[in-house]
């Protein structure tokens, strides 16, 4: 089991950001990595099971079912069901945490996944600065243009 | 209602150099201004689960903190309040540090529960969040600024309690007041349940001129330090011990020898807490003395309204005490003493009758005037073995509390049935096995001293290099009232 942590403060309060990540069907609003989005069979995207079907600007299709959601955390934890990523039992969870001194938040991106031994190095690599990272600058791009 | 309080910030440093500040439990007065000392109770080192430590802060309050978690991996601490002199009740605390691996920074994250008296619920929040929590965050910044992290002191071994330097009265082979030889020694540090205190004020009784004289060896083995009771204020305190903090003004009945000095590590649960109207000295004078007192009249003597009852030595440091109480609780209160003077004295103390006698003479008086005596205090011994059966009316109670004169010979139980008398002979200590009984009858005392109910005694004071010169004015029969050595 590999695991990727990243981490990053994002300047805008953990209400203002988190209204913007809870919604499982909301990426292509913020991350210009993601080209589209839909929940399958009509579902609510707060609907805990619910499954997202997005393309991201590369063309990769994903799929990826809603595990967990806490409004009270600030957190969702999500699987990836279908990717071509290369990667078995992924389990991802994003978390933030008010920074009380500020209106600034502390973000957490974290994962857990199977996959070959010799694509370790990459994956960890495209995963935490790629995705996590590269959603982090987003973030900050997106609340920082308010 | 539970209070919580929530802080947290981003440190502009990489989380192994935080954590290596914070997971020292012993830190705080390196950086956080709030904090004036420190101290790790005991041997504990501070990064030992369980380890208590001891803050001084600059306002003066005294807080003892118990460190319950600390994860290397998780970057947390937990801990809670064991005893403080801010009403913070029931205060579990967690700091928890996660790296910011955008930009190798630290968010730290603290927050607490707790209770608080009705109506400081703000107050209180408020005290915690910035006094303690924003200025720790602002203060640890300027130690990690400051470069006072890479000085060296928290990453050398942890501080603990030094022992302290003690000057004591030390006998190195028993005799005459002479005997009592000043010497120096050191206080450990207080164990679990120990509690170390500097000495103001130590009692002389006359235990402790046997013990001086070899009468008990095995209770003070040589070269031994005489000296059964003390005042002064707490230093620090061993693992497990509550209801006393660092400053606290107390008094210690010991179980075994060795008051004679300037700072003593005791067990725990022979100390009590001293109440502000009774000052160091008086503390001295009439702690175990007016403990003995209270044991005498309410246990043993069960002295009421009409109880004739006869001291001896009553101008003496329990004499005195028995008088003053004994009146109060209506007896008639006879004493014997050796001077003029002394009858002056014990008249003023509630003795209705002072016979003044050097030769222990006394029987005929009481049977005469009295009819006997109901209940006697008897600090003499053999030398008045005689006259105390004579004095004492049918179903009497002898109460032998000391043998100035002497060890008392045997008494064969068929001499006792004549008069129906009983015999007691206690030890004081066996009426304050426990802590509570301690405080108890220490309470007792003191709330009758404050409310003057119980006439406090002269006391008599030299300093601690003399204790041979007070023993000897002990000794002497010269004396009124208490003695006391000054540390």
């Amino acid at each position: 089991m590999i695991r990727v942590y990243t981490s990053s403060v994002i300047d805008a309060s953990a209400d203002t950001v988190w209204s913007r990540v809870r919604d499982f069907n909301g990426m292509p609003q913020w991350n210009p990595n993601i080209a589209d989005s839909r929940i399958e069979n009509g579902e609510a995207s707060d609907r805990v099971g619910c499954i997202r079907h997005f393309h991201t600007k590369d063309g990769g299709m994903i799929r990826e079912r809603l595990l967990a959601l806490s409004d009270y955390d600030y957190s969702c934890v999500y699987e990836i069901l279908e990717s071509p990523m290369g990667v078995a039992n992924y389990v991802a969870t994003l978390k933030l945490t008010p920074v009380t001194d500020g209106a600034r938040c502390f973000a957490e991106w974290s994962a857990e996944f199977d996959c070959a031994e010799e694509r370790e190095q990459e994956l960890v690599e495209t995963i935490g600065q790629g995705v996590f990272q590269g959603g982090f600058e987003a973030l900050k791009r997106h609340f920082g243009r308010r | 209602m539970f209070q919580r309080v929530v802080r947290s910030t981003v440190i502009d440093a990489p989380i192994d150099r935080v954590w290596a500040v914070l997971r020292d439990f012993n830190s705080h007065d390196q950086w956080h201004d709030v904090v004036a000392d420190s101290r790790i109770e005991g041997r504990d080192r501070g990064d030992q689960v369980g380890c208590v430590r001891s803050f001084t802060l600059k306002d003066g309050n005294r807080i003892r903190e118990q460190l319950l978690t600390l994860s290397d991996s998780e970057h947390t601490s937990t801990y809670c309040i064991v005893e403080a002199t801010v009403p913070l009740r029931r205060y579990v605390a967690t700091l928890t540090l996660t790296p910011v691996t955008d930009g190798d920074r630290t968010f730290w994250h603290w927050e607490s529960t707790f209770a608080t008296p009705p109506g400081r619920e703000r107050e209180l929040r408020e005290m915690v969040a910035r006094d303690v929590y924003e200025a720790g965050f602002e203060n640890l910044r300027r130690h990690l600024r400051d470069g006072g992290d890479r000085r060296g002191a928290a990453a050398t071994a942890m501080p603990t309690a030094p022992a302290l330097p003690t000057r004591r009265a030390v006998v190195h082979r028993y005799g005459g007041p002479e005997v009592l030889q000043p010497g120096d020694g050191e206080a450990p540090p207080p164990n679990a349940g120990e509690v170390r205190i500097r000495q103001r004020a130590i009692g002389v009784n006359y235990l402790d001129v046997y013990l001086r004289k070899g009468w008990i060896p095995a209770l003070m083995p040589l070269p031994g330090v005489p000296g059964m009771e003390a005042v002064g204020t707490v230093v620090d305190v061993g693992a497990g011990v509550s209801g006393l903090l660092p400053g606290d003004r107390v008094a210690y009945l010991g179980h075994a020898p060795g008051a004679y000095c300037s700072v003593r590590t005791v067990p725990a649960e022979c100390v009590v807490r001293l109440p502000a109207a009774i000052d160091d000295d008086l503390a001295a004078a009439t702690f175990l003395k007016g403990i003995t007192a209270d044991l005498l009249l309410r246990d043993l003597g069960r002295v009421g309204s009409g109880t004739r009852l006869l001291v001896h030595a009553a101008a003496g440091g329990v004499g005195l005490l028995v008088c003053s109480w004994a009146r109060r609780l209506g007896a008639t209160v006879i004493g014997t003493v050796s001077s003029e003077d002394k009858a002056r004295v014990a008249r003023e103390y509630g003795c209705v009758h002072p016979i003044v006698t050097a030769e222990h003479r006394f029987a005929d008086v009481v049977q005469s005037r009295f009819g006997g005596a109901d209940v006697v205090v008897d600090g003499i011994g053999d030398g008045a073995r005689d006259e105390n059966f004579a004095a004492l009316a049918r179903r009497g109670h002898w109460i032998s509390l000391g043998q100035a004169s002497g060890a008392l010979q045997p008494i064969a139980t068929d001499q006792l049935v004549t008069k129906s008398i009983t015999f007691s002979r206690p030890a004081v200590f066996d009426y304050v096995a426990t802590q509570a009984s301690l405080a108890e009858r220490a309470g007792r005392v003191w709330d009758a001293l404050a409310d003057g109910t119980l006439k406090a005694p002269p006391i008599e004071r030299h300093s601690l290099g003399a204790a041979g010169a007070a023993h000897a004015r002990l000794e002497s029969r010269r004396t009124i009232g208490a003695l006391i050595l000054l540390a």
